[in-house]
Formats: C-alpha cells, sequence, structure tokens
C-alpha cells in the first residue's frame, strides 16, 4: 500500500473556482487510477488561493496482473480475417493458440497485461488531468501553451509507502514534478520538501497556510462572531461572503473596523451592498437599533501591529465607497421621483417596443385595469405603476444595479408617497424564481402583474420567444411570476383576452417602431399568439403543478376544460381532482368511467351516431339500471352549481356517489341488449355518465 | 528593500520610472491623445499583438467623464493618471517584480495586507480580454495585473503581463493623505510647495461641468462620426504610398481616430445620451474600428509581419 500527496501551486486562483476545483481534481484522478486497476481506501482534496492539493491514502502499489483471452476465426480462414484479427490484439500468429471449438480448430488471443507500479500509472494520469482540467476560464501565459486559471508554477508529487517516498517524475510545459512546496507568500515564502500529507499539512500549519478551506471559514467567522459580541453587536450572516473570503486568504486574521457617522444616514441596503460588493466586509449591526455599525475585514497576514495599518487602510477605502454612495444618494433625493422616472424617455427597452418611459405608461394602463381583479385601488395601482422602475434612472441603482427597487422605496418614501407605492417599487420584480417571495400585496400585486405580462405580450408580439436553453429575456421566468401571482393570491383572472388585446397593440406598436414600417397586420395574428402565449403559460404551470405532486395526466385533465385561462380555477379543480383520484371512490370511478367511455367509443364508431342523449328512464328493466338513473340525476344536481361556485371539493363529493351505481350497473347488466331500443337506451345511459363527468374535469386524459 | 518613505506624488511615479527601468522596460511617455485608460496607448494594444518580445512601461493621463466630482470626492476624478507596465512575454516571476514595485514606493510588506482577487478584464471597445486579479492593499484596489489572452480578436501569442497602477490612490495610501485634492505633487519642503488640488481643483470642476452639462452633444456626435469614417477611409488606402513608392500602412494613424471614437463615446456617455441598447451598439461600432487597426498591424513589421 502507498499513500498520493500531490499539490498543485499557481498563482491566485479565484476563490469562486477554489472548491469545484479541489473536487475536480479528486474525481478526475481517483477515477484515472480506479480505470487503470489502482483502487485506493480514501481521498481528500483541498484548495487555497495558491494551490490544489490531493491526498489518496491506501493506494495499491501496483495494479494486478490482468489476463484476457479473446477467441479469434477459425484456422484456414481468408488471411485477411486472420490479419485484421492480429492487427487488433496486437499479437503475430505464432504468439496465437489453437483450440478445438465446436466450430473446429480456432485461433486464440491469450493477452496477459502484467500489472504495473502505481508511479508509472500515475505518471500518465496526471498529466492528462492538468492538460484537461474542467476550469470555467483557463488561461496561457509566457510563451508557453499549457492552460490552467492562472500562471501554473510547480508540481508537487510524492508516493510514499513505509520504506520511505519517491517523488512521481513526470514533466508538463517544463514543470517538473518535484516533492517542494512553499508556505505563505509573505510569512513563509521559502520551499521546503515534503513525503506525505500528515507532514505535508503539519509543515504549511507552521509556514502560515491552513490547507482546508472549512477550517478558515470556521476561523474567519468564529473569531467575528466573538470580536462583534464583545461589544454587543452581532455579525450579519452571509454564507457566499463567507465561502469567498476563505478562498481569498491562507492565514485569515479577523479584524472588525468602524463606520464613520458621515454614513448612519445611508440605507442599511446601501451600507451592506457596498460593503459587500467593493470590500468582501462583512456588516456588524447593533441587535438593539437594527443599524449596521461597525465592519468586520479579514487580512491574510499578521503584523508587528496587530493589524492596526491594515485595518485604518480599510477603512480610508471604505470611506471613500461610502462617500461614493452618499453622493449618489443625495443627488438622487434632489430629482423628484417623477422627473428621474421621466429620463426613462431616454432609454430604449427593446427597438420594437420602444422606450421606458413607453413601457411604464403601459404597464401603469394594465395595472390600472386589472386592479379591481387584485383587489387594489385603481389611481394607487396606477400611480405606482409609473413611478416603479424610476429608480433605474438613479445613480445609486446606476451603481448598484442589485438594488434597483429597493432605492424607488426609499425615495418614494422620501417623496412621501402611499406606503403601498413604496412597497410596489420595492418588490414589483419578485417573484424572481420558484423560491423567491411572492408579493401579497395589492398594489404591488397589480403592477408585479401588470410589468410582467407586458413584457410577455410585448416579446411575443415581436416573436423573440425563448427557444431551447435561450431565454435573454427571462420570459419563463416572468410566466411563472405570473402564475406564482395568481396562485398564491386566489386571483381569477380570465387571461387570455387580456394577453390578446395587448398582443394586439404591441404588434401595431411594434410595426411602426420598426424600419419595415409598412408590413400589414395579419388578420387573427393576435389570437394565434394570445393562443400561443397561453400555451406558454400552461406549460410553465404544468412545471410549477408538477413539483407540488401534481401529475401531468390531472393537469391535462383539467387543461382540457372550459376557462382555462383562469389559473386559480384551473389549479382549484386540478388539487380537487388529484384528491379525489387518490381515494378508493376515485380510483374505482375511474375505472368506470374508462369502461363506459370505451363501450361507447366502440359503438358509436360502429353505429356512427352519438350516444349522448335521450336515455329515458322509462326503458329502464332492471333496479340496478334505475338506480344508476337516479344517481346521475342527484350527481347532476350537485355537479352544476358546485362548478358554478367553483367548489371543487363538492362536485367531487357529488362524483365519489356515482362509485357504486356504476359498479353495479356494469356487474348486472348486458349493454348489447337483444333489443335495439334497450341497447341505445344503455348506451345513452353511459352517455350520461361521460357527460356528467365531463362537467369536471376530461376523465378521458387521466391515466391508470 | 527601500524602507524610505516617498514624500511626494511625483516622487512615487519618479521611483516607479526608475524601478521599471532597472527591469529592463523602455521608459515611453504618455501617448498625447485623450484616452480612457493606460492600455489604449499603442504601445500596449498594438504592441500586445504579434510575436515581437517587448518591454514598456508609461504613465498614461487618463480621462473618465462620467467619473467627474467637481473635485470634491476624496479619490474620484474624471481626469488621473495611470501608471502601465507591458512585458511580452510575460516573464514567470511577474508577480514578485510587481510585489517589488510595491516596495520601491515605500510600501513595507510586513505591515500591509496585499491580495489578489479576481477580476477579469475585458475591453469590448477594443476587443480584447484577459484574467488577472486587481491588487488590494489593505483592501484598496491599487493596481490591475493582467495576462493578456486576446486583443482586436486577436489571441496573444505570446502572452503579454499588464500592470495598471492607480497612481492617485496608490499614492495617497503611501503617503497617507485621505483627499486626494490635499496631496503634495512636489516636495512639499521645494520653495514653492504645491499640493494636487493646485493643480487640478479648478480643471476637476470646470470639467465635471463641461462633461456633464454643456458639452454639445450634436457635435460630439458628428465628431465621433468623422473619426469612424476617417479611420475606416486611412485603413482602406492601397498599402503601397505612390509617393515612395513603399510599402506604408497607416495602422497608427488610423489607431488614432479609434481613440478618438472612443473618448467621444465616453463623453457622449458622461452626457447621459447613450441609452442602453445604443450603447452596445456605439461600443460596437468602435471595436470594429479597433478590429481593422488590429489586423492592419499584423501586416507590419512592428506586428510581426515579413517586412
Amino acid at each position: 500500500m502507498a499513500d498520493l500527496l500531490l499539490e498543485l501551486f499557481s498563482e491566485e486562483i479565484p476563490a469562486r473556482m477554489q472548491a469545484r476545483a479541489a473536487a475536480d481534481l479528486k474525481k478526475l484522478v481517483t477515477d484515472g487510477l480506479v480505470e487503470a486497476g489502482l483502487t485506493y481506501g480514501g481521498a481528500a482534496s483541498f484548495a487555497t488561493p495558491r494551490r490544489l492539493c490531493l491526498t489518496i491514502e491506501g493506494l495499491l502499489a501496483q495494479s494486478p496482473d490482468v489476463r484476457e483471452e479473446r477467441k479469434g476465426p477459425r484456422v484456414g480462414v481468408p488471411e485477411k480475417a486472420l490479419q485484421g484479427f492480429l492487427r487488433g490484439v496486437g499479437l503475430t500468429v505464432d504468439q496465437l493458440e489453437i483450440r478445438d471449438d465446436k466450430k473446429g480448430q480456432t485461433y486464440f488471443a491469450v493477452i496477459e497485461k502484467p500489472g504495473r507500479p502505481a508511479g508509472d500509472i500515475i505518471t500518465e494520469i496526471i498529466p492528462k488531468v492538468i492538460r484537461n482540467f474542467p476550469w470555467p476560464k483557463s488561461m496561457r501565459w509566457g510563451e508557453g501553451s499549457l492552460r490552467w486559471v492562472r500562471p501554473l508554477h510547480s508540481i508537487l508529487c510524492v508516493l510514499s509507502a513505509d520504506d520511505g517516498a519517491e517523488v512521481v517524475d513526470f514533466d508538463i510545459d517544463g514543470i517538473e514534478a518535484a516533492n517542494l512546496t512553499a508556505g505563505h507568500r509573505f510569512h513563509a515564502p521559502e520551499w521546503f520538501s515534503v513525503n506525505n500529507f500528515d507532514q505535508y499539512r503539519a509543515e504549511l500549519k507552521k509556514a502560515y497556510v491552513m490547507l482546508d478551506a472549512q477550517e478558515r471559514a470556521d476561523h474567519i467567522w468564529e473569531d467575528a462572531k466573538n470580536m462583534a459580541f464583545a461589544q454587543g453587536l452581532e455579525v450579519v450572516e452571509d454564507a457566499g461572503l463567507l465561502a469567498e473570503v476563505a478562498g481569498l486568504v491562507e492565514w485569515p486574521v479577523v479584524l472588525m473596523g468602524d463606520i464613520a457617522d458621515d454614513f448612519m444616514e445611508l440605507p442599511t441596503e446601501v451600507l451592506q451592498t457596498s460593503m459587500r460588493e467593493h470590500q468582501k466586509f462583512f456588516s456588524v449591526r447593533n441587535p438593539k437599533s437594527g443599524r449596521i455599525e461597525k465592519f468586520i475585514t479579514v487580512a491574510n497576514r499578521e503584523t508587528a501591529d496587530h493589524g492596526a495599518t491594515i485595518l485604518a487602510g480599510n477603512q480610508k477605502v471604505l470611506f471613500a465607497r461610502l462617500s461614493d454612495a452618499k453622493f449618489f444618494w443625495e443627488n438622487d433625493l434632489r430629482v423628484p421621483l417623477a422627473d428621474m422616472g421621466a429620463k426613462l424617455e431616454n432609454v430604449t427597452f427593446h427597438n420594437k417596443l420602444g422606450t421606458q418611459a413607453e413601457r411604464v405608461a403601459r404597464i401603469a394602463a394594465l395595472a390600472r385595469e386589472i386592479a379591481d381583479d387584485v383587489d387594489a385601488n385603481a389611481d394607487m395601482a396606477e400611480d405606482a405603476a409609473k413611478v416603479a422602475k424610476a429608480d433605474l434612472m438613479s445613480e445609486m441603482v446606476y451603481e448598484f444595479p442589485e438594488l434597483q427597487g429597493v432605492m424607488g422605496k426609499y425615495y418614494a418614501q422620501k417623496a412621501g408617497m402611499d406606503d403601498a407605492i413604496a412597497a410596489a417599487c420595492a418588490d414589483h420584480y419578485s417573484p424572481l424564481g420558484p423560491s423567491d417571495m411572492v408579493p401579497s400585496e395589492p398594489v404591488t400585486v397589480a403592477v408585479a402583474l401588470a410589468d410582467k405580462i407586458d413584457t410577455l405580450t410585448g416579446f411575443w408580439a415581436i416573436d423573440e420567444k425563448p427557444t431551447g436553453s435561450k431565454d435573454p429575456f427571462a420570459l419563463r421566468r416572468a410566466a411563472l411570476g405570473v402564475i406564482q401571482l395568481v396562485l398564491e393570491n386566489g386571483v381569477h383572472l380570465f387571461i387570455e383576452e387580456a394577453l390578446r388585446l395587448r398582443i394586439q397593440k404591441h404588434i401595431i406598436s411594434s410595426i411602426l417602431f420598426s424600419d419595415d414600417g409598412k408590413r400589414p397586420v395579419e388578420t387573427g395574428e393576435d389570437i394565434r399568439k394570445a393562443k400561443d402565449l397561453l400555451s406558454f403559460f400552461h406549460d410553465r404551470l404544468k412545471v410549477y403543478l408538477r413539483d407540488k405532486g401534481i401529475s401531468h395526466d390531472i393537469i391535462d385533465a383539467c387543461l382540457a376544460m372550459p376557462n382555462n385561462d383562469d389559473f386559480t380555477l384551473l389549479v382549484n379543480r386540478a388539487e380537487a381532482l388529484q384528491a379525489f383520484i387518490k381515494t378508493d371512490d376515485g380510483t374505482n370511478l375511474l375505472q368506470g368511467f374508462k369502461r363506459a367511455n370505451n363501450i361507447l367509443t366502440q359503438a358509436e364508431a360502429k353505429d356512427r351516431v352519438e350516444y349522448s342523449y335521450g336515455a329515458d328512464v322509462k326503458y329502464a328493466e332492471t333496479d340496478v339500471e334505475k338506480a344508476l338513473f337516479a344517481a346521475l340525476a342527484t350527481a347532476d344536481k350537485a355537479i352544476a352549481p358546485a362548478i358554478k361556485s367553483e367548489d371543487f371539493a363538492t362536485a367531487m363529493a357529488a362524483m365519489a356517489g356515482l362509485r357504486a351505481p356504476i359498479d353495479g350497473f356494469f356487474e348486472a347488466v348486458k349493454i348489447n341488449a337483444d333489443s335495439d331500443i334497450v341497447r341505445r337506451n344503455r348506451l345513452n345511459l353511459l352517455g350520461q355518465i361521460r357527460k356528467t363527468m365531463a362537467q369536471v374535469a376530461d376523465f378521458t386524459r387521466i391515466e391508470g | 528593500m527601500t524602507s524610505d518613505k516617498p514624500r511626494s506624488f511625483q516622487e512615487i511615479i519618479l521611483r516607479l520610472q526608475n524601478y521599471w527601468a532597472d527591469h529592463g522596460c523602455a521608459i515611453l511617455q504618455p501617448y498625447d491623445m485623450e484616452v480612457g485608460a493606460g492600455t489604449f496607448h499603442p504601445a500596449t494594444t498594438l504592441r500586445s499583438l504579434g510575436s515581437k518580445h517587448w518591454a514598456a512601461g508609461y504613465v498614461q493621463p487618463s480621462r473618465r467623464p462620467t467619473d467627474g466630482r467637481y473635485g470634491e470626492n476624496p479619490n474620484r476624478l474624471q481626469h488621473y493618471y495611470q501608471y502601465q507596465v507591458i512585458i511580452k512575454p510575460s516573464p514567470p516571476d511577474l508577480q514578485d517584480l510587481y510585489l517589488g514595485s510595491l516596495q520601491a514606493i515605500g510600501i513595507d510588506m510586513d505591515l500591509h495586507d496585499i491580495r489578489f482577487v479576481e477580476d477579469d478584464w475585458e475591453s469590448p471597445t477594443l476587443g480584447a480580454w484577459g484574467l488577472g486579479w486587481e491588487v488590494w492593499c489593505d483592501g484598496m484596489e491599487v493596481s490591475q495585473f493582467t495576462y493578456f489572452q486576446q486583443v482586436g480578436g486577436y489571441d496573444c501569442k505570446p502572452v503579454s503581463g499588464e500592470l495598471t497602477y492607480g497612481l492617485e490612490r496608490l499614492a495617497m495610501y503611501v503617503l497617507g493623505v485621505d483627499h486626494v485634492m490635499d496631496m503634495p505633487f512636489n516636495n512639499p519642503d521645494a520653495p514653492i510647495p504645491l499640493t494636487y488640488g493646485d493643480i487640478f481643483k479648478q480643471t476637476e470642476q470646470e470639467y465635471s461641468r463641461w462633461n456633464f452639462d454643456v458639452a454639445d452633444t450634436d457635435t460630439l456626435l458628428q465628431h465621433f462620426k468623422d473619426a469612424e469614417a476617417e479611420c475606416a477611409r486611412i485603413l482602406d488606402a492601397p498599402h503601397i504610398d505612390p509617393k515612395t513608392d513603399r510599402k506604408i500602412i497607416m495602422v497608427h494613424p488610423a489607431y488614432d481616430q479609434c481613440i478618438k471614437a472612443s473618448h467621444l463615446f465616453n463623453l457622449l456617455d458622461a452626457r447621459g445620451v447613450i441609452s442602453v441598447t445604443e450603447r452596445q451598439a456605439y461600443i460596437g461600432r468602435v471595436r470594429t474600428l479597433a478590429k481593422l487597426c488590429a489586423d492592419a498591424f499584423m501586416q507590419t513589421e512592428a506586428g510581426g509581419a515579413a517586412a
């Protein structure tokens, strides 16, 4: 058994790539070893800003011998066939064995591959892994052709066993594998030799390098928490930032600094964003006031002055950064929100869909129209839509695009606007994905819906639909957003006609905007595109509902029903149906329905009529038949009003009452009676089942 | 290690000049045109193309109209200085050379926290990109460090290493000055000591006003179109000069027009008359010029073509 230690030492690896690179290194090397017959006990990989490291324990010192037999052609076949076989196995005729086989004398090749020392195998595998490493972005340097994430400087590759350690020899573009590594860039830059992983890790620690990213992250978080706690403060959690910062240092030293009083009036989000994005600082909050009062920065070294110079420098940078933020904030506050929004006239949204200002006007009109449907005040919805995107023209959002919306909220508040309007500014972009917060404030819902519907109908009108993986305008997300907003708020919106009207307007104006100016509007283009967009919504809805455990056939059964552009109705129906089908009554009723439907379909095809009307109880010969008539009448009486009031639970319960009579009917009654009148009456009775159940859903689409 | 601290802005520049001269760079002078960054100097853009080895260092006055703050912001300026080093092929010890330059200007490596933080560089206007870092000193970005991978659409072979120092920020840090305008420009003990503000406060105000509110956008637009047309016209000229009967491809005059167009675009941007979609179109137009210049340069001797 042997242990392998590999280190790839380079210039600074981007923090965001380190964890993935360490995992890839482990997988690629161990896969290669196993494929070559070298099994191992355990493996682990690590990354720091300057090194990727892999340690493998309990590796076979040699791969096992392999003996392989291959059956060849019969003796006496044409020379060509024999030569082909010889080429394939890489042997000559005299090396083949001749054996008696069922079909006569046959050539056999016995290929014996003796095991190879681990070192030889590693020598082949590692250069291949390095040359084909899956970095998200890689580069060349100097005059070389090797690609790595940043210039690769040295390779440590040592195979160790009880009787000693040896360097595994190989060379990549002039970099020769050795047993050397160096410590921290400034604390311990000297090179030193290493024989095994334990020694490597321990020596690195002495040389101011914490090898394990998790250890660095834990160290940072513990120190940061303690430092904040000691002053009655708390660090704002930020897992992404912690991982990033742990990837920027080999020897983390946590320092806490002050934010000058000058900046205390800035919104919390501005402080946090500026500190995180620009400086990679953690925010430190006063739990009593909720305000950000200090920051935590992580240095990569110890100093004789215990970080005083470093901290002073960081504070100075922060001062300059926040001065900038303050400059933007104060400038923005000088501009009335409406004036800020007016600048949207100068910004093209899309050359066929006009400027941002035109877009805002459309959204405002639509928000007004749908306000009633979402219980929002129409004037307020329109006003909110008019200012919701004004902050895109603010200096703060120009600098920090991720603050769009949030800044609008602050500027609206400062301008004394209604809270509902300020909330709409902040939240109308939501939801931004399946797990994002879905707004529920009515004015926000109106603006959010109007925004998304305008975008979708606009791009549909100009035929810029998502294709495959390409969705540059995030239209799938917008459609899902509409669905989430509608469903979570229980909104009833007959959307197809709204879509058509919007699309029609977009088509007309896009023709005016675009160069070809004179294209006539095709008849029915709006209807066709609205239907297409509706089916795009339905596709998103299927995905959304599938994630909620509603199966695709249930969704199809409901989509086939009228008013399928009212998503809330659609989902209520689907949920009730799904629940019903899972019950014993539901499962059996479905079977009964299928049986009825099959019989009907066959009979209708044969007789070329539709058995959909005229079943009369007076031709009923048996009690079970009469019972079914009665049950259908009862069910109908209950189902119709229930459907009308969208009480699907009641409708389902009414259908459950059909199960027993239908089962009884099929058990006792022969449909194809001798009397034609009776037969037709029975078929029409089946037609009645189909008709009754069709009020609830299209059961022909349900599997089972 | 140089432990004595410089005392003025110009001393830091002089030390960088000497350091890179000692390390084999040709010390060039600033390019005599308005540019947004030292990278635009033909000593970087054009010379990073082709196979010929190259090493140069220079100061480049740079203009970023949108960064104007009327001289009020402690370290944002619409006109500032960059120190630029370009070495082709990038030497294996470029990081160490760079750190040596920081020591040369008085940054004590034992007290400061120097970090190489990922920052991929891309210049859409030059059709260029590279990988590297921004170098942080105590959280302050003091340099850009880039290994050029492509310029003008061409793969860089060999790869150039480019260092760009933001001189004002770096100097403020080294000199311990909080506001750029307070920074000593010459020796503070000189008979006539001058601060950065003595020299640039007024100009920052003037240019900020002009950049943001006064520059005539119609004129700028016309100049942009003129520069664009002239660049293409220069490069369309036959390679053989009818007067001298020599092959003279006028890459540099054409590239001057490309630089002009780029700066005019920046001015238009500061005036807020370029929309998001138009922006892409303008950048594309400048890139087309840069690409044409790169194509032409590759056909010249300096670009590695046979004479």
